[in-house]
């Protein structure tokens, strides 16, 4: 059991590009869910929208990589758009069956042999960030005494702690206009603001856009950090780690999803490597009767389940989260 | 589910690539056939070395016990189509193809076996000409390769629509089970299960599991393993259907969670459960001992196993008794008095609690069966269920989430529409069809086809 290794690695993670993607998406559901009440659970369906018209664009048709993450956010709305017409005035779970219907849709669509000439297929596309690459300042690997990042790696988090910056402040600020505090309201109740004559659905239609917004942001993170992208990059998985990511920071806080996915993929990595170094080796720390190295790897998404309900049951608001301000309802 | 019906029998007369865990013998020898497959049509034994081979077998279908092929040629290509290797089958119609590379560089990646149609012997027909294999574990991989009939013509799309309709009906029944089980929960405790789908893959489990235990049950000398393990599937499923909410749900429900919470509880759950079936089940997909090659009937242009008719029989029988108990009996009408209003159900004196817990065991005991006879039908794994979900959802919101004939409806709707849709989009594109039409529905008519029009936003 190398202690000082699962420390290194995890920080690692927890510091890195997947925080970073994590921490968007889960400001987007933050806005959606924390802000609104709405139960959007097909966040990875924007990010894949977004995601796969960067990259699309650029390596299908040759366009700049701006202007591909410029389709990709004409599109996120077009997506917000048409996931909210038809579900904002039903209740809650119809948004969550739609929204989950609809990410599983584009996923297939995605990966159809039809259509590999322009996503790829299951392969997914690669060769396409090198305009981003030639933008990176760093040349060396990046060595903080504990932790360490190639100086790709490092150049993608530098954007996108910078992007979760942005973020932060851009929804501190929006959730402290009126505008934010109608959102506010809706999630507590929504009747009481039609009666004042808000209209509900335009402000939940645009609370849908603008947290399917940063779930784009996410998507163009996914696409720079692996240099490639992939159907099975955005599984539906991906929305519920994102939500367990929010529920752990605290939903409707606007640093929430930046603290929750720091802990989150700390906490995640920390176990992986641990159940691997357990099971590992001629002498296992857990006999091989118990765990093989093949269960270890699942160890991780056991916990994470379990993490997720009682989180959900004992401490909903999260670490920073106010229990008051979280009365999410049954509507 | 994912094939139209002729290519699901073929895959049922496959013996799914059973990966031998951990290179023992004995796991490996844990057989699917063991009536049809004799000792001289069987599958090369795996070799304990640093290169992963592809083992196979070539027989041929139509004899008892099966007949070895000889001298047919294999290729194997990496998933860009770069053949890595090629192979003709021994006299006993074993092949042997070694992959290039360590074990650890060919893990993860997928390849295609190829069966060259040329060199196969004069009237005979492959039922597949190629098989997708993925390297999962560090041990050889098998793969077997079914000869037969051409099989009837049916080449007409009068005929082919038939053929699809019937394993659309096959599908829609078992679809039908889970949604009902789903519909009732959510009629009753208002909780959209996200985690339903692995109640559907709990029962394929128990199904699979109480198969493996050793010996065999007879009745009359006919081997009924099977049969009783999916009844057994059936009981245990009600029982974990009871845990399920006398464990979890019912203390929530006390707590005064609210039913947004509790469906992100249930995301968790499924995550739990999932992670738990692949951690004791591995991931590979399974099937049973039995009927997982079953010679079809042919009826004029259709083939038909007699397994699809004793699943839809027993489908059809199952939902019956299920509504005509909810329709007539007096727990029935308690428990749609549950669903209808709890609080003046409970003031009429109806033991709510009582109808919820009976409504779990009820609803679980349906999604095991479905997933038992889905695993009978088409093999399983640990990811089934999760696969079904979303079908059961749109199957629930077309009919009407919550009632009880709206459920059936809308899984008969989703699953003939799910086969009849490959006469004219490809296969892969079935589900998303579904799917489709489910959004397409909500916007029209939001409370489903045989929803009440009240105010549900």
């Amino acid at each position: 059991m190398d202690l000082g290794n699962i420390i290194e690695l995890s920080l690692q993670q927890a510091l890195g590009p997947t925080a970073v993607i994590y921490a968007l998406a889960a400001i987007g559901l933050n806005v959606h869910f924390g802000y609104t009440g709405l139960l959007n659970f097909g966040q990875a369906g924007f990010m894949m929208v977004a995601g796969y018209s960067l990259a699309s664009l650029a390596t299908v048709w040759g366009q700049s990589l701006w202007l591909g993450a410029f389709i990709g956010i004409v599109l996120t709305i077009v997506l917000a758009l048409l996931l909210g017409v038809p579900t904002l005035r039903l209740r809650a779970d119809y948004l969550a069956i739609v929204t989950i219907a609809a990410a599983e849709v584009i996923r297939q669509s995605v990966s159809a042999a039809a259509f590999s000439d322009t996503f790829g297929g299951q392969d997914g596309l690669t060769d396409f960030i090198a305009p981003f690459r030639a933008l990176n300042p760093f040349s060396e690997p990046i060595n903080l005494g504990v932790v360490r990042w190639s100086a790709y790696d490092f150049w993608v988090m530098t954007v996108g702690w910078l992007l979760v910056a942005i973020c932060c402040v851009v929804v501190w600020l929006l959730m402290r206009s009126p505008w934010g505090r109608v959102l506010k309201s809706i999630r507590e109740d929504e009747d009481a603001v039609r009666s004042l004559g808000k209209n509900v659905y335009a402000y939940k239609m645009q609370s849908l856009v603008i947290g399917g917004l940063f779930g784009a942001l996410a998507g163009f993170m996914t696409a720079l950090r692996s240099a490639s992208i992939g159907p099975s990059f955005f599984a539906t998985d991906v929305t519920f780690f994102a939500y367990t990511v929010l529920l752990i920071g605290g939903a409707a806080r606007v640093l929430g999803p930046v603290v929750g996915s720091i802990i989150f993929w700390f906490l995640i990595t920390a176990l992986g490597i641990f159940f691997s170094q357990a099971t590992r080796g001629a002498d296992p720390l857990i006999p091989a009767w118990i765990m093989t190295s093949q269960q270890a790897s699942l160890m991780r998404f056991i916990f994470l389940g379990l993490g997720l309900m009682l989180l959900m049951i004992y401490r909903p608001q999260g670490i920073f989260g106010d229990r008051r301000e979280l009365a999410i309802d049954a509507r | 589910m994912h094939v139209p019906l002729r290519r699901v029998t073929v895959l049922i007369a496959l013996v799914l690539a059973f990966l031998t865990v951990g290179g023992t013998p004995a796991q490996a020898s844990t057989p699917t056939t063991t009536d049809e497959a004799g000792a001289q049509c069987a599958l090369p034994e795996p070799t304990d070395d640093d290169t992963i081979s592809i083992l196979g077998r070539i027989c041929d279908r139509r004899e008892q016990p099966q007949a070895p092929v000889e001298g047919v040629q294999v290729t194997v290509e990496d998933e860009s189509g770069n053949p890595v290797g090629e192979a003709t089958s021994a006299a006993d119609g074993t092949f042997v193809v070694d992959l290039p590379g360590t074990a650890v560089e060919n893990l993860g990646k997928t390849f295609v076996v190829t069966v060259d149609e040329e060199s196969l012997p004069e009237d005979t027909k492959p039922e597949v000409l190629e098989r997708k294999v993925p390297i999962n574990l560090d041990s050889d991989t098998s793969v077997t390769f079914p000869i037969g009939d051409a099989g009837p013509g049916g080449t007409g799309t009068a005929a082919q629509a038939l053929q699809l309709t019937v394993g659309g009906l096959v599908f829609s029944v078992l679809l039908a089970m889970a949604a009902l089980g789903l519909s009732m929960i959510f009629g009753t405790t208002g909780l959209t299960n996200f985690a339903h789908g692995e109640l559907v893959t709990f029962g394929a489990l128990v199904a699979f599991a109480f198969d493996q235990l050793p010996g065999k049950i007879s009745i009359g000398g006919l081997n009924v393993t099977v049969i009783v393990g999916v009844v057994v599937a059936f009981v245990v499923s009600a029982a974990f259907g009871w845990l399920n909410d006398a464990a979890l749900w019912r203390p929530l429900r006390r707590r005064g969670t609210g039913v947004i919470a509790m469906m992100i509880v249930s995301i968790g759950l499924s995550i739990f459960l999932r992670n738990v079936y692949q951690y004791f089940g591995g991931a590979q997909s399974r099937n049973y001992s039995q009927y997982s090659a079953v010679q079809p009937w042919e009826i004029g242009p259709l083939l038909v196993t007699p397994k699809e008719v004793a699943v839809v029989i027993v489908g059809v029988i199952v939902l019956v008794a299920t509504t005509s108990l909810l329709q007539y009996t007096r727990l029935g009408k308690a428990t749609r008095a549950v669903a209808d209003n709890p609080a003046l159900s409970s003031a009429t004196g109806i033991n709510v609690e009582r109808v919820i817990s009976l409504v779990w065991i009820g609803g679980a005991a349906l999604a095991g069966l479905a997933g038992a006879l889905l695993g009978m039908t088409q093999g399983f794994d640990y990811q089934i269920g999760f696969k079904l979900l979303l079908l059961i959802f749109a199957a629930v919101v077309l009919g009407g989430l919550g009632t009880i004939w709206g459920a059936i409806v809308g899984a008969f709707i989703i699953g003939l529409f799910t086969e009849l849709s490959t006469l004219l989009v490809p296969a892969e594109f079935k589900f998303v069809g579904a799917l489709l039409v489910l959004i397409v529905v909500l916007l029209i008519r939001p409370q489903g086809l045989l929803g009440k029009a009240q105010r549900i936003g």
